[in-house]
Formats: structure tokens, sequence, C-alpha cells
């Protein structure tokens, strides 16, 4: 049982990666990702959220006729959200305005969705719990690295403190503005899945096609 | 007129839902491996932003924002918390509602869209020019133009990114990036290209 909950938890972080892998829930991976603060209040919001629906659904589970099961989990969901955002938006008001509308669109990210049909649908509530935390944390481990790839490089800080002392305040680091822009958080995430297939060969596509080898040099003998 | 051409031409170059907000991304990946499924997808986000921002608009007009109900006798009630959970329960009755129209009246299109369909209630970027809308506070108007714009945008991004990977696949990519990682990379590029439309304005 313990090495059973243990893997569950463990498993989703590397081996089985919502976003390395499975590609689920990239677009607030993406765009959330400028400052750290942000990225970890994100990351937080969504990992309560996965697990909490993934509870709520487990516990309802043998209840509801599969023809209105989206619409039920839609519904709790977005209820969880609706608490979350609340939540956000009384007790740090700066970080909610920030976050915008990506907060309301953890309903519609995959990952909740995805583990909730795959998962929270077949299993008793309390490893579904689990299920939901360790997918929560194998998005925020990609989520935290590229936030601080992006705000080391970008702005030569971390959670607002510099690390890399700014030409503009004296000191020797001229900060990337393409860090900052879109494009560079789908080349760090695009990296990042090569860094993570080249450790973990099992992990990689198969082709469509294979590239015929060269015939070329025997011809010319 | 000038001001929704205005809105039209930035909602699909300059805030492209795709490749400058980043929203749709798991359909976006998942569907973009073809140029006539990607179309056939694209032009049903089209239709569905086209009716669900609009109609989301009037929702929170006249129901939920602070004072709406004032014609119901509850001037004080601001149900803007409930905004969520109505988005999307619109967004998938209209999803629901057009898939039925379409099988009745118009078969061919129908088929053509067929699969696609019920995977636009969980895109985000539909409910994700929603929030927009109302976070900008559109009027009517301006949310017909914007949920259209939006749309095309999307629809012109997925479209491209098919065209791209379909000559991709006949190419010698290093082992690790194949697939997922290229195509990210990729996108990346084309999001650079969308930045040039970045100081565009009518």
């Amino acid at each position: 049982m313990s090495v059973d909950t243990k893997s569950i938890l463990i498993k989703p972080i590397f081996s089985n990666n919502p976003i390395g892998l499975q590609i689920l829930g990239v677009c607030s991976a993406l765009a959330v990702t400028t400052s750290l603060r942000v990225a970890i209040v994100m990351c937080v919001a969504l990992t309560v959220v996965t697990a909490c629906s993934n509870f709520f659904i487990a516990m309802v589970r043998n209840y509801m006729p599969s023809s209105i099961r989206i619409i039920i989990q839609m519904t709790i969901i977005a209820t969880l959200v609706i608490a979350v955002d609340q939540l956000l938006q009384a007790f740090a008001y700066g970080i909610s305005k920030q976050l915008s509308v990506f907060v309301g669109l953890i309903i519609t990210n995959c990952i909740v969705m995805g583990r909730a049909e795959a998962f929270a649908m077949k299993n008793p509530p309390g490893i579904s719990f689990l299920d939901g935390i360790g997918n929560g944390l194998g998005y925020s481990v990609v989520l935290l690295t590229v936030a601080t790839i992006r705000e080391l490089f970008g702005s030569g800080s971390l959670f607002g403190i510099e690390i890399l002392p700014l030409v503009s305040n004296g000191g020797w680091y001229q900060p990337n503005g393409l860090m900052l822009l879109a494009p560079s958080a789908f080349f760090i995430i695009g990296f990042l899945i090569w860094a993570l297939r080249t450790k973990r060969v099992e992990q990689v596509e198969k082709d469509e096609f294979h590239i015929a080898p060269h015939t070329i040099a025997e011809a010319s003998h | 007129m000038e001001h929704y051409l205005s809105l039209f031409v930035r909602s699909v170059f300059v805030e492209n839902m795709a490749l400058q907000m980043f929203l749709g991304m798991c359909t976006f990946l998942a569907v973009s491996k073809k140029v006539e499924t990607a179309v056939g997808l694209g032009v049903a986000v089209i239709v569905v932003q086209a009716i669900t921002v609009p109609v989301n608009n009037l929702l929170f007009q006249f129901l939920l924002s602070d004072g709406a109900l004032a014609w119901a006798g509850l001037p004080d009630l601001d149900l803007s918390f409930l905004g969520f959970l109505c988005y999307i329960g619109v967004i998938a009755a209209i999803v629901q509602v057009l898939e039925m129209v379409l099988d009745k009246f118009m078969p061919a299109l129908y088929n053509a869209l067929g699969v696609f369909l019920p995977l636009i209630t969980v895109n985000c970027a539909i409910m994700g020019a929603s929030l927009f809308m109302v976070e900008r506070a559109y009027t009517f108007p301006e949310s017909v133009v914007y949920g259209t714009g939006a749309g095309v945008g999307w629809a012109l991004a997925i479209a491209a990114m098919a065209g791209v990977r379909e000559k991709l696949k006949y190419s010698d990519v290093p082992k690790g990036l194949r697939g997922l990682g290229i195509t990210f990379i990729t996108t990346g590029l084309m999001s650079l290209g969308f930045m040039s439309f970045s100081g565009l304005s009518l």
C-alpha cells in the first residue's frame, strides 16, 4: 500500500509528467511564468483544485449516470475554482489581478478534467486525492522551472529580489527582453521536453516516417 | 465602424489567442497534424466563439453584474462570482445545441466537424475569450466583433501550424526533440513572427 501510494505521488512528477508527456494543461504553463511569485500561486491553486476535484468526483463516482458525468465534473470543478478565485481576491488581490483570467481558466485546464476522467472515476477518494496532488506537483515542477529561467534571465531577479545586478542599476547584466515575451516560453518548454526525453529514452515519440539511409556514397563507386 | 475594425484586427493578429495569449494550446498541439482537420476545427471554433462570447456578454450585463438584477427588485445583488459556472454552462449548452442543429439541418457540415465539436467545450480559447470580454467590459457589439476575431485568429494559427507540421514530418529531427519538442519550438518561432504585428493599429 505504502509503495503504491508513493508511486502515485511521485510518478507524475518525472516519468509521467502531465505537461511533458501527456500534453495537458499547457496554456497556463506558458502564460503565468514571467514571474516566480505569480507562478507559485498558480501552482498552489491548480494543485488544490486538482486534488479536491479528484476527491469529490471519486466520492460521487458510483452515483452519477455516465451520460451526464461531464457536466457534473464541470460543475464540481467550476465551484472549486470559484472558491479559489474568491480566496485569492480576498487575500492576495495584487497577484489575483496579475493572474487575471488564468485562475478562471483552471476550469478548462485539461489536467483537472483529464485526471477526473482517467483516475477519479475508477478509484476511491483517498487515492484520487493523492493522484491529484501528484499531478499538481508534476505541473508545478515544469511551471517553476520555466518561471525561474524566465524571471532570472528576463529581469535578473527571483521573487522580485535582484540576483544578477542590472546594467540600469550600475551592475553588469543586460536583461534579455525576449525572456519576458511569449515566444521564449515555447522555446523553454520545447528544450525542457528535449532534455527530459534525452534522459528517459522510452518517452521519445515514434516517427511516422523513417528516413532511408544515404546511398549516394555507394552509387559513386 | 473604425473602432470595431480596429478591435477585430487587434483580436486576430495582435492578441492572437493561440500564439500571444497561449490559449487553447492543448487542442492546438494535439489536432494540428493535418491541414484538413485543423481547418475543420478552426471553423468550428470561429462559429462557437462568435455565438458564446455575445451570449455570455448578455448574461453578464443583465443577470450577473453588480446591480443588474434591479429590474427584479434586487438592486444590491452582485452575482458576478457565479460567472465561471455560468460561462462554462453556456459554452457546454451552446456546443450541444449547435451539434444538434447542425446534425438536423446541415448534415454535410456536421459530418465535417462532428468529432471536433465536443472537444471545443474544453478548449480554453473559448472560455478565455469570454473571461477577457468580462474583464475588459466590452459592450454587446464589441463582444460580437471580439468573439469573431478571437475565433478567426485561433483558426488562422492552427491552420498555419498544421501546414508547417505536414512538411516537418519528413525532416530529420534530433531524437529527443521529435514530436512534441519540435512542435513547441516551431510554435515559438511562429509566435515570434506574430509579434511583428504588435504595433499594428488602424
